[in-house]
């Protein structure tokens, strides 16, 4: 260990140092897989963890699987063969096992000759560093052993270290965090208050926070199970699969428009519908994934299975105009292909629709193979203007059901396919104008085989191919998001990039461990969210020194709980949450709130694509049923970092910008639900001061103010008080509502109305910790 | 903020002003955290790879694709080929769109009268007198082309550097590395037009043209609105003004402060950050849209329209205002060049909207010795065909989307005045000599900058991106003065 980070102190510094360095990505890549290189055999380099990202880095370009740009016909990504890694060519020897003299790439990355070193100054790559180099040559000395990508061979079940911390060797999660915590030197922390974890848990589980009755309710259970009956009463809790569907929503790129050209609008209500369902009803993943992949390629498919299979129409698509059909037809397959790769391999197979693949071993015949399986699509490739109701043929007429009592919500764009396949071609360079030799479907060479069979493969054998129990990705790629999801972060950081130039996983025994549990267990999505946040590494306090925040600033140690702002959908619906306002109406079209006028204007085609909100409790559902066009999303949701729904998105961004702010302060529906949440509080606590500020600040934080706080807050409200009643037209502005009734009436609702809103402004209505 | 009572800013005032303008610097300084270039030498700017021309950009966008045909290129030869049919091996079978695909491809020369202009004698079309009298200023690239051949690929091409949507646009590529110069304001700025002569019904934008992607959203485009806020939610709700603000941001970073000694977590600070810098926009851009102060000879530069919320010509004087205040990145769109038929009259005024708000908008950042250090694009996503779309009418002909070579012009920040750089061949179908790509197009803007193209990157799914892709592509250093 001590060859590739000294200290924490020192990556510590290496960090702050990070943020100032030219090309600080990747230096701070370098570093933070030397930070997570926790494996149980320190000592030993790990070729997967170790070198093999460093090679991607820097070295593949040119010496990689990718023939074209090949130097000295030198491969590094294999040892063997005639371009292999161990290869001599004319005398030189890239490595030879043991012997760092006559290794020429030890001299390459290690020589101060410009002319010699590698990587070249024309690659624009950084040379090695002194720990990268330290790394190469204990691995050439222990012996330069080669692995297979780590993420490209099943997950394997291994001895499990000792660890010494006796309460966390429970379970399949917490003896792989401590594990990694001790080799560290680390402490977990202890577990959160029981008003933090319902808080906490509330939100992971259904989106929203948890009431003040659901509060005294759990504090008053001194039973041990007291935490499971919550999670298990959350798991239950409709409001589970809105808040699960929500992020596979941004996955599959779920949208209310086609994305191109005129943006037309395109019904998908009923996917959404079914997708909240199958959370609910916790349908197997695997099925999951097949409804989704193939659902209409079943003997008789039931109405779900065809609604899921819309997962292949998602895609952008453009109206007929000046693209040429063809054209938009490759874009088409394209689109779905990508969305394959990323939703389930957690691969960017994207890269060889134009070349082979430069990292990852999927060469460009690969590519156009599994392009076959999407490329037989039975409907236009463009549509032909506005599709009437948003539906674009092949589509399903449904039977009636409690989710859609709307006859227009009884209609779901569906997959289909050809009688004949379309034949498909290597597309030369990417082109579809330039079709060269003929390819049949298939997968990629590195992964299981498809099964032996007879006759064309469909789309369901690649989606049963997909779901096999020994497929190396698909679990993986699928439980990471989930830790993603509620920690924050995924153990492999990089959740769209299982590739060898993603991000090695933090806890790899972990990972495996989760793949194989769920597998294992039916696909049972449900028992893994339960299993993750029942375990002690989840229910640990977030409270932690600035050092260990700065050390660690995105808790891929899991010394604490995590700590990160709320996604815009979770802040927003809280808001109308504590108001009293939010519709729990589920399933159904797509709503439109208020949103600032000539958003849309400023960007269509001219009318009929002017913005009209919606009245009444509509404007008060659940973020997720907002209106999503893709050309111009709901902006209450992209200034906190909603993508767009363009393509395909694993992980959102976190930042913190003034614009967040504003929101924050300035959105009218939010300030009218803070008015709203004040005078229902008032009226709850009876008027009464005191009782009523303890109230809202619970309602919106969870907790109870402590004596200082209390007496800020009393501040505050008699500051506010004080503003108002100096300023009568400013108090007036403020309470049209109010006109009959006297001053003081008025200056009280101003002021409640401030405190509240300055409460929902806090950080701590924001993140969830 | 003049005298007015400030009691979220007294607070601030009190924090231990070192942490606190540490900790502001990494919200507000853009690029701080991510991809800060070190310079090669102490007299490169941050973020810089060379020493830079330029430091701020004001990328005129016309969306639909102006006729290249009709302003800039001219082809008198074209007169006595009007009506004949374009010769296949000029044509090639190339790609057309599926408005004009199979049908006759008839030449048709240009309406418009061209003349020479300035002691360059650069020839414009009569349709831009205010621009030609700038011809000296501004460097005509006639041999810009794409591969893009329908509206949306190609201007999210032109603006990401790809057709598909998924990367980051040019103003958010230089946010990322290059930073903010100014603490006020953001780094990238979007102003469209509320409306145009040439058709009511024209083709759409996307937020993506403006949009990240892959990189930090904190670099997105901040599209300034014509009606209601120009920044949306800038204003505050009725019942609130700035000292109720104040004590509410006072109460909010009090708490956040206690909050952040609880957990230790400096994202807290962050938050406070912003929320300083939230309210200070809340001066300052009121302060930026705010004409009243403008002379009546500046605005008289702009023409007539500048009086109207939403014009082009309001948007250029805005750009300025911009320029003035260091905003990195000033991107206008104006839409309406689409023209597939009824050419001329469309075109004459589209020409009308912004020949004017150009040309003054030149003018006025030379007379405030800002074109020295701002680079000024004008482009449109591709050009037009040399043959008719429909009948070849000489006064109501139309012209069908063509890639493969229109005109674009760069002006200032480093750009030689007065020159016309590449050739097109005698129809102004094929580029004849020095071909530029657009990537060749960004690179160059990039280089401008103080930023090697090959250098600024991002690392996502495995590639270190770049705004010119992984094409070659090249700086067009012949019209670097």
């Amino acid at each position: 260990m001590k060859t590739r980070l000294t200290t924490l102190g020192d990556l510590n510094l290496g960090i702050q140092f990070a943020a100032l360095k030219r090309n600080a990505m990747v230096f701070h890549f370098v570093l933070l897989s030397l930070f997570l290189t926790g494996s149980s055999n320190a000592d030993r380099i790990d070729f997967n963890r170790d070198i093999r990202p460093i090679l991607a880095d820097r070295c593949f370009n040119c010496h990689g699987l990718a023939e074209k740009n090949r130097e000295a016909n030198l491969r590094l990504d294999r040892p063997d063969g005639e371009d292999g890694a161990l290869r001599t060519h004319e005398g030189s020897t890239a490595i030879k096992p043991g012997d760092l003299k006559a290794s020429q790439l030890w001299h390459r990355i290690t020589t101060d000759d410009e002319d010699e070193r590698m990587p070249p100054a024309d690659a624009n790559k950084e040379p090695l560093s002194l720990d990268e180099q330290q790394l190469f040559k204990q691995w050439i000395l222990e012996g330069a052993e080669y692995e297979d990508f780590w993420a490209f061979v099943p997950p394997q079940r291994r001895p499990r270290s000792e660890v010494k911390n006796e309460a966390w060797r429970k379970g399949m999660i917490d003896p792989h965090v401590m594990a990694r915590l001790e080799r560290q030197g680390l402490q977990p922390k202890g577990e959160a208050d029981k008003r933090t974890l319902i808080r906490r848990v509330t939100f992971d589980l259904t989106g929203l926070p948890p009431n003040l009755a659901e509060i005294e309710e759990f504090l008053k259970d001194d039973s041990p199970n007291a935490y499971a009956t919550l999670v298990d009463r959350l798991l239950d809790n409709k409001a589970h699969g809105e808040h699960m569907a929500r992020y596979w929503a941004d996955l599959v790129r779920l949208a209310d428009t086609n994305g191109m050209h005129k943006d037309f609008y395109r019904n998908f209500s009923t996917y959404r519908s079914w997708l909240i369902r199958a959370f609910n009803d916790n349908l197997r993943f695997d099925d999951f994934v097949k409804y989704q992949l193939a659902g209409d390629l079943y003997a008789e498919p039931s109405e779900d299975q065809l609604v899921a299979s819309g997962f292949n129409r998602l895609h952008l698509i453009i109206d007929r105009g000046t693209a040429l059909p063809e054209e938009s037809h490759h874009k088409n397959v394209l689109d779905r292909v990508q969305a394959f790769g990323t939703a389930f391999l957690g691969l960017t197979v994207q890269c060889g629709q134009c070349h082979e693949h430069k990292y990852d071993p999927i060469s460009q015949k690969e590519f156009y193979e599994l392009y076959a399986f999407f490329n037989n699509f039975d409907g236009a490739p463009e549509t032909e203007g506005a599709p009437p109701g948003g539906i674009q043929a092949p589509s399903v007429t449904l039977g009636a059901s409690a989710e859609n009592s709307d006859a227009s919500e009884r209609v779901a764009m569906v997959m289909k396919e050809r009688a004949t396949p379309k034949p498909t071609h290597i597309l030369i360079r990417g082109s579809y104008e330039h079709p060269g030799e003929e390819v049949q479907r298939n997968t990629p060479a590195f992964l299981p085989p498809l099964k032996q069979k007879d006759g064309v493969y469909t789309r369901m054998d690649l989606a049963e191919w997909l779901v096999d129990p020994q497929h190396p990705l698909t679990p993986r790629v699928a439980v990471n998001r989930l830790w993603q999801q509620i920690f924050g972060a995924g153990l492999v950081k990089t959740s769209e990039d299982f590739g060898t130039r993603g991000e090695w996983p933090s806890h790899p025994e972990l990972l495996d461990e989760l793949a194989l549990g769920f597998v294992e267990s039916g696909w049972d999505v449900k028992k893994l969210v339960r299993a993750i946040v029942s375990s002690k590494t989840y229910r640990q306090s977030s409270d932690a020194e600035p050092e260990e925040f700065a050390s660690d600033p995105e808790n891929r140690l899991l010394a604490r709980g995590s700590r990160y702002r709320m996604d815009a959908e979770m802040i927003r619906d809280q808001i109308f949450f504590l108001s009293g306002k939010l519709n729990r109406k589920m399933y159904g079209e797509s709503v439109k709130p208020p949103q600032p006028p000539g958003l849309w204007e400023a960007v269509s085609m001219a009318a009929p694509f002017t913005y009209v909100a919606d009245k009444g409790d509509a404007i008060y559902r659940r973020s997720f049923y907002t209106y999503w066009r893709r050309a111009m999303p709901p902006p209450q949701m992209t200034i906190m970092n909603a993508p767009s729904r363009e393509f395909c998105t694993t992980r959102r961004e976190r930042t913190n910008t003034p614009l967040q702010a504003l929101l924050l302060m300035n959105e009218q529906e939010f300030f009218k639900a803070a008015k709203a949440c004040a005078a229902l509080t008032l009226q709850e606590a009876n008027n009464e001061v005191s009782k009523g500020l303890t109230r809202l600040y619970e309602k919106v934080t969870s907790h109870r103010p402590d004596q200082q706080r209390t007496q800020l807050l009393q501040e505050t409200l008699d500051e506010f008080r004080a503003l108002y009643s100096e300023d009568k037209a400013l108090t007036e502005a403020f309470t049209p509502e109010l006109t009959d009734a006297d001053f003081n009436q008025r200056v009280e609702l101003a002021a409640w109305t401030m405190m509240t809103h300055s409460l929902l402004n806090l950080e701590l209505a924001k993140v969830k910790r | 903020m003049t005298d007015l009572t400030n009691s979220f800013q007294q607070f601030c005032d009190l924090q231990n002003r070192r942490q606190f303008i540490k900790q502001a610097g990494i919200g507000l300084g853009a690029a701080a955290v991510s991809s800060l270039a070190q310079p090669a030498s102490a007299a490169v700017p941050a973020g810089c790879h060379h020493q830079p021309r330029a430091n701020r950009v004001i990328f005129l966008f016309m969306a639909g694709a102006p006729s290249q045909l009709d302003l800039f290129d001219y082809k008198p030869d074209l007169e006595k080929l009007h009506g004949q049919p374009l010769p296949p091996e000029i044509s090639k079978g190339q790609r057309v769109t599926a408005m004009t695909r199979g049908k006759k491809q008839v030449i048709c020369a240009s309406v418009f009268k061209f003349a020479p202009q300035g002691q360059s004698g650069l020839y414009m079309s009569e349709l831009l007198p205010h621009l030609s009298t700038l011809a000296d200023d501004i460097c005509l690239i006639k041999s810009t082309y794409t591969e893009a051949i329908n509206h949306d690929p190609g201007k999210t091409f032109f603006c990401t550097g790809a057709e598909v949507p998924g990367r980051p646009s040019m103003g958010s590529w230089l946010s990322y590395g290059l930073g903010s110069m100014n603490k006020d304001l953001p780094e990238f700025v979007v102003l469209t037009s509320a409306f145009w002569s040439g058709k009511v019904n024209v083709q759409a934008l996307y937020s993506r043209l403006w949009g990240t992607a892959f990189l930090p959203s904190k670099h997105q485009g901040i599209a300034f609105q014509s009606v209601g806020d120009p920044v949306l939610f800038l204003s505050n709700p009725p019942g609130v003004d700035r000292k109720t603000r104040s004590k509410m941001l006072e109460f909010v970073a009090k708490v956040n402060q206690q909050q952040q000694q609880l957990t230790g977590d400096a994202e807290i600070q962050t938050s406070i950050a912003q929320q300083e810098m939230a309210f200070r926009m809340q001066t300052s851009v009121p302060e930026l849209t705010d004409l009243s102060g403008e002379s009546q000879a500046a605005m008289e530069m702009y023409g007539e329209e500048v009086h109207k919320t939403g014009s082009f010509a309001r948007n250029c004087l805005l750009a300025r205002r911009m320029a003035e205040r260091d905003v990195r990145f000033i991107q206008l769109f104006h839409r309406g060049w689409d023209h597939h038929s009824s050419l001329p009259t469309h075109l004459r005024g589209q020409a009308r909207d912004v020949d004017q708000p150009i040309a003054g908008l030149l003018k006025d950042l030379k007379q405030r010795g800002l074109l020295e250090d701002t680079l000024v694009v004008c482009a449109g996503e591709f050009g037009r065909t040399t043959y008719a779309q429909g009948n070849p009418d000489r006064n109501n002909y139309g012209r069908d989307h063509h890639p493969r070579c229109f005109t674009t012009w760069m002006s200032g920040g480093g750009i030689k005045g007065g020159i016309s750089y590449g050739e097109t061949d005698d129809f102004c179908y094929n580029v004849a000599k020095d071909p530029v790509h657009i990537r060749d197009f960004h690179a160059t803007m990039l280089h401008q900058l103080g930023i090697d193209h090959e250098r600024l990157t991002f690392p996502y799914q495995g590639l270190n991106h770049r705004l010119t892709g992984v094409e070659a592509s090249r700086v067009v250093k012949e019209i670097l003065s």
